[in-house]
């Protein structure tokens, strides 16, 4: 029996008496990555607007921002938050490191922010940029100001062309989120390799792991769909359009 | 990853060629780490240095066998060596029976104490009510692990990828106090400057459930022939004054320690 047990490639009990901890991992992961998403989105938008209009001053500098953090890796940015920062006695015994740089939670948050922010900037950049000039042009003829015309105009149809592509950002930003278990947050990775060193296994812990994103993925998949049949029906082709309940007339 | 070659001598390695059966005529490699001095660590030009090392190195000479040294990451070793990227392992790997039942190993090779470090003014003990708490850290996927949960239940557990990690971070102050070997946290923090501040708390920590009974060369499982080679090696060396050489360049005194009571 001892045999033939050993033989059966997942301990599934083991995976069971710890999915506890795979659920606040769970937490740990949306927490981290859906906040991150939400502050890296809201820092996005002012800096899109500014890079489209090519202000003098703000452009360059953003611009600068978002080749280095779409420039490095993730990982990377986040070690320099986490490891490199606390080795300056100034920001050690300044207000910024407890409790904040000294979080891991924090440093992983912050890391994720600037990143997904800095994609976000060039993702809306380039929707605002593509706006047809006839909206435009319309907005002006009919007064307009900048301001109202990138309130009521430029960015709702910005927003929604950008919306195919945000869902490939939320989906990296997810699978970037991992790192935080390099940095001991018990995201559901962490769990994952706690449950592999904990109890000496080979794949256990990343099988689970995995399974537990590819479900939140498919969640995610899934709110996309729907907000794009939502917000992009203007955009689907009528003859792709759901045909009517009576089959079409053969042509003559 | 970081391989290294090396042959112990033209001539031993002729002498193996020729009279030792087919399968010891391939090169062994060894998995080691490089994040865990004093044991193994890379040096600013990338060689791996350190008493794993050279007890690696000691053993294929008296095994009269080529060797390889691959460089592997702490949790994955384990993973790693049952899908052959390597045939054994030299890590400081302690023998412990949650182990055997994934791996098999040699005698051991050496054995120390784990001790709880924190800072000098702490005002807790090592115990589970005076850890109460407090934030430990450990390295994920060590004995320390089993132990830290097992006795400070009512302390937080933090895991990190490496040694080197869970003493930059007490250095930081993001832990209140770490558990490790004690003569890694001495060679590896308390001797070195970020350490200063820094001593044992209480004394040795000793569990056979998780430190098991000393640490050993990890080979996989149905491999009795090198296994029995190995602990022939070992046993050969601390005979003949090389692992005593080995033992004086990094400690003075003598690491083997005491042998295991069940024998």
């Amino acid at each position: 029996m001892e045999n033939l047990l050993s033989y059966i490639p997942l301990d599934i009990s083991l995976i069971a008496e710890n999915f506890d901890r795979f659920l606040y991992g769970v937490w740990v992961t949306l927490n981290l990555t859906f906040l991150a998403l939400l502050l890296g989105g809201l820092l996005a938008i002012p800096m899109a607007i500014a890079r489209a209009s090519g202000h003098r001053i703000f452009n360059p500098l953003i611009q600068v921002f978002t080749y280095v953090f779409r420039g490095t890796p993730l990982l990377v940015q986040t070690y320099l938050i986490y490891y490199g920062v606390g080795q300056f006695d100034v920001i050690r015994n300044s207000w910024l490191w407890d409790p904040i740089l000294s979080s891991a939670w924090w440093c992983a948050l912050i890391a994720f922010t600037l990143n997904t922010a800095a994609y976000t900037t060039e993702l809306l950049r380039g929707a605002i940029a593509d706006t047809p000039t006839g909206e435009v042009e319309a907005a002006i003829a009919t007064g307009h100001s900048y301001r109202s015309r990138m309130r009521r105009i430029i960015l709702p149809s910005a927003f929604r062309r950008a919306i195919p592509a945000y869902s490939n950002e939320v989906i990296f930003m997810l699978h970037g989120s991992v790192i935080a278990s390099t940095i001991t947050l018990q995201d559901i990775l962490g769990v994952g390799r706690w449950l592999n060193g904990r109890y000496y296994l080979a794949y256990e812990g990343f099988i689970t792991a995995a399974l537990l994103y590819f479900l939140i993925v498919l969640c995610i998949t899934w709110a996309f769909r729907w907000f794009e049949r939502r917000y992009l029906r203007h955009l689907v082709r009528r003859d792709a359009a759901p045909q009517p309940t009576e089959a079409p007339k053969p042509v003559a | 990853m970081i391989r290294r070659t090396f042959v112990t001598t033209v001539a031993a390695a002729a002498f193996a060629a020729l009279a030792v059966p087919a399968a010891a005529q391939d090169v062994l490699r060894i998995g080691v780490e490089g994040a865990y001095p004093p044991f193994s660590s890379t040096a600013s030009d990338g060689a791996l240095v350190g008493f794993d090392i050279d007890i690696a190195e000691a053993l294929c000479a008296e095994m009269k066998r080529e060797c390889e040294l691959v460089q592997q990451e702490w949790d994955g070793m384990i993973p790693a060596l049952k899908a052959q990227k390597f045939d054994a392992i030299v890590a400081s790997m302690s023998i412990t029976e949650e182990r055997k039942r994934q791996i098999d190993f040699s005698d051991k090779y050496y054995q120390t104490p784990a001790r709880v470090v924190a800072p000098k003014d702490a005002d807790f003990e090592d115990t589970a009510e005076g850890m109460a708490g407090k934030r430990i850290g450990v390295q994920r996927g060590a004995t320390h692990q089993c132990y830290a949960e097992k006795t400070f239940p009512n302390s937080e557990i933090v895991l990190y990828g490496s040694q080197e990690e869970v003493f930059r971070d007490l250095a930081l102050g993001r832990v209140d106090a770490q558990l490790s070997d004690s003569l890694i946290a001495l060679e590896g923090f308390l001797n070195a400057d970020e350490g200063a501040n820094y001593a044992f708390l209480g004394g040795d920590h000793i569990d056979v459930e998780c430190y098991g009974e000393g640490v050993g060369i990890a080979v996989r499982k149905n491999e009795e022939e090198l296994r029995d080679e190995i602990s022939a090696a070992i046993a050969a060396i601390r005979e003949n004054g090389t692992y005593a050489e080995i033992n004086d360049k990094y400690f003075d005194f003598d690491i083997f320690g005491e042998r295991p009571a069940a024998e």
